[in-house]
């Protein structure tokens, strides 16, 4: 028989990702690239670029799911699956004693709570507004002519965070331009958006249970930053890697390997 | 007597300077920068060097907006729901209600028959309802802010937005845009969607003619149009209303002043 190859795609709001993953469950290449407003488009480059990457032809994939805020516009996919259970599954797979997850992104956060398989229990997210979500450090940046990346960095460089009033991600901006033109020192004002951003999501947290390990997924877990307000306002080692970013990829992938595995088993019964 | 209304709004930083809190000198208007205090000052300085005046001939000067407090020369500050109020009624002196949508947000208030705010109500803490939304919008769409109104009026079959929160309202938007959906009826979509969200404000204060409209969106004509059919209730509103918070400032220096100096203001 020949080799199995399951490919999930995250359609993102603000990112689309893609990993592939073996029949063994290796995870062998991932890919990522700015969705867009075509986000059927774009699922189908990072598709492309992460076949590549692999080394594989579009023929050797077995499986192909979506899963993502914009997983329904993925035509050339064969199932879709949650975000929510893409993501536990793939916290669960780059940190297997994972129990909470926190997947923050561009305009959504959400907090899971998981078993030990890597099933979901709970979960909640922001679903009426983008309050607390990745695009609050993205006003910020935007009004202070910086990658995401410089401001996690600079963040880290504040002595004591400001206290930000606004919850409405619109906000951000006026906000920080506000904080600023009180005299306030631009790695505080940082310091001071990260720590309200980390505030907010113990909030959301607080609502599933937080349970230890905590893995942080998402976009926004890339965000140095971020990480340090979470770990100082939890109190706890937070698990996050390069990799958590493509948390939804890898599990939808997972879910794929796990359908192949299942579609074998009945044709070897058969 | 020389007073001057600085407004500095999320968006627009906007000047007035009256004489004898009754006539309008000078309106002008300029971006809101990073520095709030340097753009009133130029904007102050400006004024002045036009209408020939050195700075001894004004003899009072009020903030208000949202960056009242950063600037450096001023005299006092009025809070924005009082400096509008007072200059929906010096515009439209008939005046009751007061719709103040600026691009951060808006605000409605009710007022008495001397221009006292009676009762308000803002959506400072959400973004829906204030006109920053619309200017994203016509980013996506590719029309000029400035004309999207007009477009908009132009619909059929105006869209629904679905989402209440501006950035979720932006990416149905940009759905739509992708679904070749019809450029003026998700303007359109988009223009009820402020308004929807404007009216909830201005009924918990409660709407009583004559209703005045304010703030940088009284540049809008659909915006009128929308709360009219709404309202069934033709709202007063012409293109000096986007200065109404400086107006409404200066006025405001003016009857202090007078107050102070023990005299009755005209």
């Amino acid at each position: 028989m020949s080799e199995i190859y399951s490919v999930g795609v995250d359609a993102g709001s603000t990112y689309t990702k893609a990993a592939v993953i073996d029949g063994e469950g290796r995870l062998v290449a991932t890919s990522i690239l700015m969705t867009g407003v075509r986000i059927n488009d774009a699922a189908k480059k990072a598709f492309n670029d992460v076949l590549q990457k692999s080394g594989i032809s579009e023929k050797q994939v077995t499986i192909l799911v979506g899963t993502g805020y914009g997983r329904y516009n993925i035509t050339f996919g064969n199932m879709q699956v949650t975000e929510i259970s893409c993501h536990a599954k793939g916290a669960h797979y780059l940190f297997p004693k994972t129990r909470t997850v926190l997947d923050m992104g561009g305009q959504d956060t959400k907090a899971i709570r998981i078993n030990e398989r890597g099933e979901v229990v709970d979960f909640c997210m922001n679903d009426k507004c983008a309050a607390g979500t990745g695009r609050f450090i993205e006003g910020a940046a935007k009004v202070l002519g910086l990658s995401l990346k410089e401001v996690g960095e600079l963040s880290l460089k504040g002595k004591k965070p400001v206290k930000i009033s606004s919850t409405c991600a619109v906000f951000a901006e006026t906000e920080t331009m506000e904080q600023l033109a009180w005299g306030n020192s631009i790695e505080d004002v940082l310091y001071g958006v990260h720590t309200s951003m980390a505030v907010r999501s113990i909030g959301l947290l607080r609502r599933v249970g937080i349970e230890p390990e905590l893995t942080f997924t998402g976009g926004v877990s890339q965000n140095v930053g971020m990480i340090k307000c979470l770990e100082e306002q939890l109190n706890m080692k937070v698990n996050t890697s390069s990799l958590t970013m493509y948390c939804g990829a890898i599990g939808a992938a997972l879910f794929g390997l796990e359908k192949v595995r299942a579609s074998q088993l009945v044709a070897v019964r058969g | 007597m020389i007073t001057v209304g600085i407004d500095v709004g999320t968006r627009n930083t906007k000047i007035a300077l009256m004489e004898d809190g009754g006539k309008i000198l000078l309106t002008k208007a300029a971006k809101t920068s990073f520095d709030f205090n340097n753009t009133a000052k130029q904007l102050f300085d400006n004024a002045l060097s036009e209408l020939g005046l050195k700075p001894t001939d004004i003899e009072y000067i009020v903030a208000t907006g949202f960056g009242r407090y950063r600037i450096e020369f001023r005299d006092i500050n009025v809070t924005d729901i009082t400096a509008n109020s007072r200059g929906a009624k010096f515009f439209y002196p008939g005046t009751r209600s007061v719709l103040d949508i600026g691009a951060g947000n808006s605000r409605a208030a009710k007022i008495d028959e001397k221009g006292k705010v009676v009762k308000f109500r803002s959506t400072e803490k959400c973004a829906a309802g204030g006109g920053g939304f619309l200017e994203k919008i016509a980013f996506y769409t590719g029309f000029d802010v400035a004309d999207i109104g007009a477009v908009a009026l132009s619909s059929k079959n105006p869209v629904p937005i679905s989402t209440v929160c501006s950035v979720f309202a932006e990416s149905e938007v940009i759905n739509l845009v992708t679904q070749e959906v019809p450029m003026e009826d998700i303007l359109m979509g988009a223009h009820l969607s402020v308004v929807g969200r404007v009216l909830i404000t201005l009924k918990q204060v409660g709407v009583e003619p004559e209703l005045t409209i304010t703030g940088g969106l009284v540049l809008n004509p659909a915006i009128p149009k929308v709360l009219e059919e709404k309202l069934n209730l033709r709202p007063n509103v012409s293109p000096n209303l986007f200065y109404a918070g400086a107006v409404g400032a200066a006025v405001l220096g003016y009857k202090r002043l007078m107050k102070k100096r023990g005299l009755q203001a005209g």
